[in-house]
């Protein structure tokens, strides 16, 4: 009786935390494609080499326009990461220039640096952006889904790229492209075709290929310490089961004797 | 300290004489721990130890993210990206935080509505209720401002919303809300002020945290029978009680610890998963985004603050008969902030004079249809207000005042409790028992009928 109230009490409270979810599945209006990414799951790591063959992709194509001014240059060398070597990684650096307040002049970035922002205002900012295109994941609201395969921003982004139908309208002025992951016009024009990037690691580079690989490298630079975190999830919830199977001996051993004599007389 | 017999704390060596004659500060700890606790609490009575811990949290975790965190609009969202990347353990710092008030509100609704449940707020409890509701106010209010700091685009519109009500108040509204924000909009003045409170408010709630303690350290723990403990003497208290440590000590950790194990596989696997994804996107007063939604602890008030419209008749006769002074929107505000007032009228409401709901054959059903209520409410709160879910919002909200304002006063008068346990002892032994005898009923068979 007792255990049922508590139950029906912990699942009517739980059934609270959907509609969050249910709210943020409503923003993607078109069709994604539920790619498969290494860093799904649990125990899902970051590919490196994606993550090189992404940001190559990155800096051939999107960088023209999209800036990732949240992230230090220095971090492509970290752990679970890109992890360049710290020569390419400069020698990397030195292909983008930034603004220097104290010689008031640009000058070529070094490590601690940042990658500049956007070019012009029409283009956001890309650093972040799988964590803002959030809400794929099968069937909406389970939050199941999401702890199996991730909260969907690399799947939208991926299906943003290779989602153009290739409709064209042209308005004030202004050129306009049907976009399926979308849902509608967009004012950016498809940029991937296929063999544009030449990978260094054989790679045929494929429009679905550097879409996929751009997508894994911006899901890193949105959450450079996934790999961490889970970590830390698993050595924390297998300390906590330890400690809780521990009490949960304790508290039987100690309830014990009261439990035996109220059950005596 | 509370009006259960129990042994109290004695000096012995000199140095504790020494000590306890000139300041009673061990013995303030031994009462306090070694409170005479009633045996038959159940897994309900956890929650507490889980708030306790969540405020804990949050005051530790926040600290050290403000050494960081910078509250000024150029810099408010790069320096928690600067948290999340640069700063050693930052990224778990935050998502500790940001869930944690999620684990916050999930454990504070379950602790009202097993006080609401078990009838924990009445007398002699009231004010420990009261000072229960102040807290959860200021929970609301803490949450609120603390949601505004990472300058995402959720914080800001979220923050011009809720603002925005202020600014319904009729006559003085638009000067409230100026003042509010310490300006013409949400801008640098009103982030400033808002990290500030958000930094002063959880010790306003740690302060009466400890106030509610010993308000029910007073009165003594309700039980899910609602029956008091006896106390005529030492010895009938002791067969109705344990003492707070270690049995419930332990007991409790135990909940706690699966609570944080669950917590912990959250923040660790999915810690955006109950967040909005706008708030990735930086403030930009320019762009409205497609929906304003608050977090999802908020939505039951949400949905009762946009559920009525100017074509609900209620809100057109309050219109008419205040000379159009109140409109749709202040009704709105008035609705919200009523809802939560009522809640807190609780123990004036109730007329029934058997506590717990166990007891309470009729209760019972209105009660789950309240819980069922506030989930239906979330959800539409979670909705766009138009269509169809306005007007479910308006049932539920209608629901919601009924509730408190007509079912509860009526019940007392209404309903024929069933008996209850003549002691804590009993309802213990019995539910020992039923479990051994797996009969669901238990041998409640003879207790003594309730007045």
């Amino acid at each position: 009786m007792k255990l049922r109230n508590f139950a029906v009490a912990a699942l009517s409270a739980l059934v609270l935390a959907l509609p969050a979810d249910m709210a943020d599945a409503k923003k993607v209006k078109g069709e994604v494609t539920n790619f498969d990414f290494s860093f799904q799951g649990l125990t899902g790591t970051y590919d490196r080499n994606q993550l090189q063959r992404g940001l190559q992709v990155y800096h051939e194509v999107c960088s023209s326009c999209h800036g990732l001014e949240y992230v230090a240059f220095r971090t492509l060398s970290d752990r679970n990461g890109p992890e360049l070597p710290d020569d390419q990684m400069r020698a990397f650096a030195d292909m983008y220039e930034v603004w220097d307040d104290e010689l008031r002049d640009w000058r070529p970035a070094t490590g601690p640096d940042h990658f500049p922002e956007s070019q012009f205002e029409g283009a956001p900012d890309l650093s972040l952006m799988t964590k803002a295109r959030a809400g794929f994941s099968g069937p909406y609201g389970l939050g199941i889904n999401q702890l199996m395969k991730g909260i969907g921003g690399p799947e939208y982004i991926a299906s943003f790229l290779l989602g153009y139908t290739g409709e064209e309208d042209f308005q004030a002025g202004s050129m306009f492209y049907y976009n399926r992951a979308y849902g509608d016009w967009v004012s950016m024009a498809p940029v991937l075709f296929d063999d544009m990037v030449f990978y260094e690691d054989g790679t045929p580079a494929t429009e679905e290929q550097m879409a996929l690989d751009v997508a894994a490298f911006l899901t890193w630079t949105a959450e450079p310490k996934m790999v961490e975190r889970k970590h830390a999830g698993f050595v924390g919830v297998i300390f906590l089961s330890v400690l809780a199977a521990l009490l949960y001996l304790t508290n039987k051993q100690l309830w014990a004797p009261i439990k035996r004599a109220a059950k005596k007389d | 300290m509370s009006g259960i017999p129990h042994d109290h704390y004695e000096p012995k060596s000199n140095a504790e004489k020494y000590i306890h004659r000139r300041l009673p500060i061990v013995g303030l700890i031994y009462d306090t721990i070694m409170l005479p606790t009633p045996k038959n609490l159940n897994w309900m009575w956890i929650w507490g130890i889980v708030l306790m811990l969540c405020l804990v949290l949050q005051i530790v975790t926040g600290i050290v993210l403000a050494m960081h965190y910078t509250p000024h609009v150029d810099h408010a969202f790069a320096s928690v990206e600067h948290i999340m990347r640069n700063v050693n353990g930052g990224h778990m710092l935050r998502y500790l935080h940001q869930n944690g008030s999620m684990l916050f509100f999930f454990a504070v609704y379950l602790h009202m509505f097993r006080s609401m449940y078990y009838g924990s707020y009445k007398a002699p409890r009231e004010i420990t209720w009261i000072i229960g509701m102040l807290i959860y106010l200021a929970m609301m209010a803490t949450a609120f401002m603390g949601y505004v700091l990472p300058w995402g685009q959720m914080s800001f519109w979220g923050a011009t919303v809720i603002t925005g009500l202020f600014g319904a108040v009729p006559g003085i509204g638009d000067m409230l809300q100026t003042w509010l924000l310490g300006g013409p909009a949400v801008d640098n003045a009103a982030l400033n002020r808002f990290f500030s409170l958000h930094y002063l408010l959880p010790f306003v709630i740690l302060g009466l945290s400890i106030v509610h303690i010993w308000a029910f350290h007073t009165t003594g723990n309700n039980n899910p029978t609602g029956v008091e403990v006896r106390r005529t003497s030492k010895e009938e208290a002791e067969k109705d009680t344990l003492p707070f440590w270690p049995y419930f000590v332990i007991k409790d950790l135990f909940a706690l610890v699966v609570i944080l194990a669950i917590f912990w596989a959250l923040v660790g696997f999915m810690p955006n998963f109950l967040g909005h994804t706008d708030n990735y996107i930086e403030a930009n007063p320019l762009v409205t985004p497609p929906e304003i939604v608050p977090e999802w602890y908020f939505l039951p008030f949400y949905a009762i603050l946009r559920a009525f419209t100017s074509d609900v008749w209620i809100v057109i006769a309050v219109n008419w008969l205040s000379f159009g002074i109140i409109d749709a929107t202040f009704f709105g505000v008035l609705a919200m902030f009523g809802s939560i007032f009522v809640w807190a009228l609780l123990p004036w409401v109730d007329t029934s004079s058997v506590r717990s709901g166990r007891y309470r054959p009729m209760f019972k059903w209105w009660f789950w249809l309240f819980i069922i209520n506030f989930v239906v409410l979330t959800w539409a709160g979670a909705m766009p207000a138009e269509g169809i879910y306005t007007t479910i919002s308006l049932i539920g909200t209608t629901y919601w005042f009924a509730y408190f304002l007509v079912i509860l006063p009526l019940l007392g008068v209404l309903e024929k409790p069933l008996p209850q346990p003549a002691t804590i002892e009993e309802d213990f032994k019995a539910s020992l028992k039923s479990k051994s005898d797996n009969d669901p009923k238990g041998p409640n068979a003879e207790p003594i009928p309730a007045e």
